[in-house]
């Protein structure tokens, strides 16, 4: 009597007072396209009935960096590395946008969600996951600007980049399922959660080397600012498409572990939190 | 099919302890502190408590009971919405519920693009969506707004909308609450007949429902559930009888004062207190009368009303003589044509053009829709509920 995944047709499920108490990965499997469709809708929604519609994804990001750049390309003289700062700004700017965005998002899944959580089954985790890919979408379309910004300035990126990008990004993506998941958890029973996100997306930000260069930290305090994940991500996606290096071996090593916690904990504590959900919410 | 073993499901008392800021937890591990007995009182109940059955599989099973007595969290256990608290349910198929249809609808997707979101949340595959998109569509008439934001859909047309998609479910077990209560009558009739249908194809349905016809059409068994716990479990007319008999017994008026002081009403009540009334079935009065001096030629006039206080038939008869001392008269009204529904007495007292008595809102009472023999009548007088008329049975023939 083994407790069965959703195997399609045959098989029996037993409900029980502990059940629920775990991801099961089979089971999110199943239901990949309901992931999709609650993305897809998150995308299709957002810009219905807005004038400029998915050009804003272009704009956000646009209208940040030409302020950041006023400020602290310009007046604050923040430096960066021979790259001209507009570009330099951006690379940091397009995974600082996704994480912040899917995490925002993700947190307020749960509770937006409150009508189907109380009516219908299916794998609560795939409601903050969906959160995180709209998100993925809006990157997308704001890279277009990044690669016309590296035309302008006659940068190339390597070869290496091919596959750097993309580690990056998934690396990006799981610290946003991890922090996201766990914060709609918490959401759901203290609504204080949701009206911390933009204090704590705001420090955040100034917490992580998105306007200025992770050089500026004092050498014997490094470690310290490693512990935030996206001391590894950002510099990451530097290095592989401006400055065509290898990032640093230790304190990438170092964020990637505090992430791969970070996730870990996130999916630990919805899973457990995710039983009284639909009673709660 | 479906098995449940001593399952309980309790709640925390939400008014007293519900934590919805940091701040409410805190302050109340406070007081905790400060003052423990005061909040060491049960601070939980049960909404459901050892409930233990199970359901082979093709069978179509009723749940009734009253609005708290569990029926809901029942299904919201079943459907894994929530887990219990204690108990196993082992369940061998896929499950749909139908507990609120239209989950996931969005406002701002077009009717299409929502037949899809829709169905995915209740279960189905894109494929499977797909292949009864057309069905879905016309059962629920939108053929024309298809691509139309369903926000500026009519209530109506959001209902049936969602209503079909739900209806095109086929999992191995549905879980149907109440979903028989939307639309117009002419959906409503649509509704019960696809209800019918899943019934006849071999699927394990839990129905629960207000709606007593729907349920004797529909099911075989039943379970009735009182205060949390399953009362009953048995073939569905003996559980339906008990449900009906349990709500109370009938009303009866007693020690009544007339505007004559020899003419004293004992009591007023129906014949038959524990069945209650059909509307196919003759109704049944018992009136009993003391007198402190003997009357002739009384004349009795009984009167139906309907919940809205309208004299719908007056049985009016005299009686001869009657002697003084204790009387108990009885009246059977037979062919009374009334439709089921809510209903009240009236009843005047005269003796030629004497006025002895009349009084009203007597003896409230429910023509229950259980008893028609002929099962199609049924869903029909169900919905037209208080716009029958009379009913008269009369049939049409083929030539």
């Amino acid at each position: 009597m083994a407790e069965s995944t959703e195997a399609e047709h045959a098989g029996w499920i037993e409900i029980r007072p502990d059940s629920g108490l775990s991801i099961r990965l089979g089971e999110l499997w199943t239901y990949r396209e309901l992931l999709g469709f609650f993305a897809w809708r998150d995308v299709a929604v957002r810009y219905k009935q807005s004038l400029l519609g998915v050009l804003w994804a272009l704009l956000t990001p646009l209208i940040t960096v030409v302020i950041f750049t006023v400020i602290f390309g310009g007046v604050a003289g923040i430096g960066s590395h021979g790259i001209p700062y507009p570009v330099f700004c951006y690379v940091g700017l397009l995974p600082w946008l996704f994480f912040a965005q899917s995490v925002q998002r993700a947190t307020a899944s749960m509770v937006s969600e409150r009508n189907l959580l109380t009516k219908v089954y299916f794998p609560r985790l795939i409601v903050p996951i969906a959160a995180t890919l709209a998100p993925l979408v809006d990157l997308a379309i704001a890279s277009s600007l990044l690669a016309v910004m590296m035309a302008w300035y006659g940068l190339v990126p390597s070869a290496r980049a091919l596959y750097l990008v993309p580690l990056c990004l998934t690396w990006a993506w799981l610290l946003a399922i991890g922090v996201g998941s766990l914060l709609s958890a918490l959401n759901v029973y203290f609504r204080d959660v949701g009206q911390m996100i933009p204090f704590l997306i705001q420090v955040w930000m100034y917490a992580s080397p998105v306007v200025y260069p992770s050089t500026i930290i004092p050498e014997h305090l490094r470690w310290i600012h490693a512990l935030n994940p996206m001391v590894g991500v950002i510099p990451w996606l530097r290095y592989a498409l401006l400055w065509n290096q290898h990032p640093p071996a230790v304190s990438t090593a170092f964020s990637l572990a505090v992430s791969l916690a970070l996730f870990a904990l996130g999916i630990a504590c919805f899973a457990r939190m995710q039983r009284s959900f639909a009673d709660v919410v | 099919m479906l098995e449940v073993a001593s399952i309980g499901k309790r709640y925390r008392l939400g008014s007293r302890v519900r934590h919805d800021t940091l701040r409410d937890v805190l302050m109340h591990r406070l007081r905790r502190r400060a003052a423990p007995s005061l909040l060491d009182s049960p601070e939980h109940f049960w909404a459901l408590r050892g409930v233990s059955f199970s359901i082979a599989e093709g069978e179509v099973v009723g749940v009734v009971g009253r609005n708290g007595a569990g029926k809901s969290t029942l299904l919201k256990l079943l459907s894994r919405i929530t887990a219990p608290t204690e108990g196993r349910i082992r369940i061998g198929g896929r499950v749909a519920s139908l507990l609120e249809i239209g989950a996931g609808f969005h406002p701002e997707l077009s009717g299409r693009e929502n037949i899809f979101m829709n169905g995915a949340i209740l279960g189905m595959t894109r494929r499977e969506i797909q292949s009864r998109f057309d069905s879905i569509v016309a059962f629920a008439e939108v053929e024309r707004f298809l691509d139309t934001p369903i926000k500026r859909y009519s209530s109506g047309m959001h209902v049936r909308l969602a209503f079909a998609v739900a209806a095109h479910l086929e999992p191995e077990i549905l879980l149907v609450d109440e979903v028989l209560a939307v639309g117009d009558a002419e959906f409503q009739k649509k509704c019960l007949g696809r209800m019918a249908g899943v019934a006849r194809s071999g699927r394990t349905v839990l129905f629960v429902s207000h709606n007593l016809a729907a349920i004797q059409q529909v099911t075989t068994r039943c379970l009735m559930f009182e205060k949390g716990e399953l009362s009953r479990d048995g073939a569905t007319p003996d559980v339906l009888a008990a449900y009906l008999g349990g709500s109370g017994r009938r009303p009866i008026v007693e020690d009544v004062a007339t505007d004559h002081r020899e003419f004293h009403i004992q009591s007023l009540r129906f014949c038959d207190e524990d069945r209650p009334p059909g509307f196919d079935q003759p109704l049944e009065f018992e009136l009993s009368v003391s007198l402190g001096q003997p009357f002739r030629t009384v004349a009795f006039s009984l009167g139906i009303h309907n919940s809205l206080g309208a004299r719908l038939l007056s049985s009016p008869s005299v009686v001869d003589q009657l002697d003084e001392g204790k009387t108990t008269l009885s009246i059977r009204i037979c062919n009374h044509h009334l439709p089921p529904g809510d209903y009240s007495l009236s009843l005047g007292i005269a003796r030629g053009t004497e006025h002895i008595y009349y009084g009203d809102n007597l003896l409230p009472f429910t023509l229950s829709d259980l008893g028609v023999n002929e099962p199609l009548i049924q869903p029909y007088l169900v919905r037209m509920r208080d716009q029958t008329g009379a009913f008269v049975p009369g049939r049409w023939e083929k030539r």
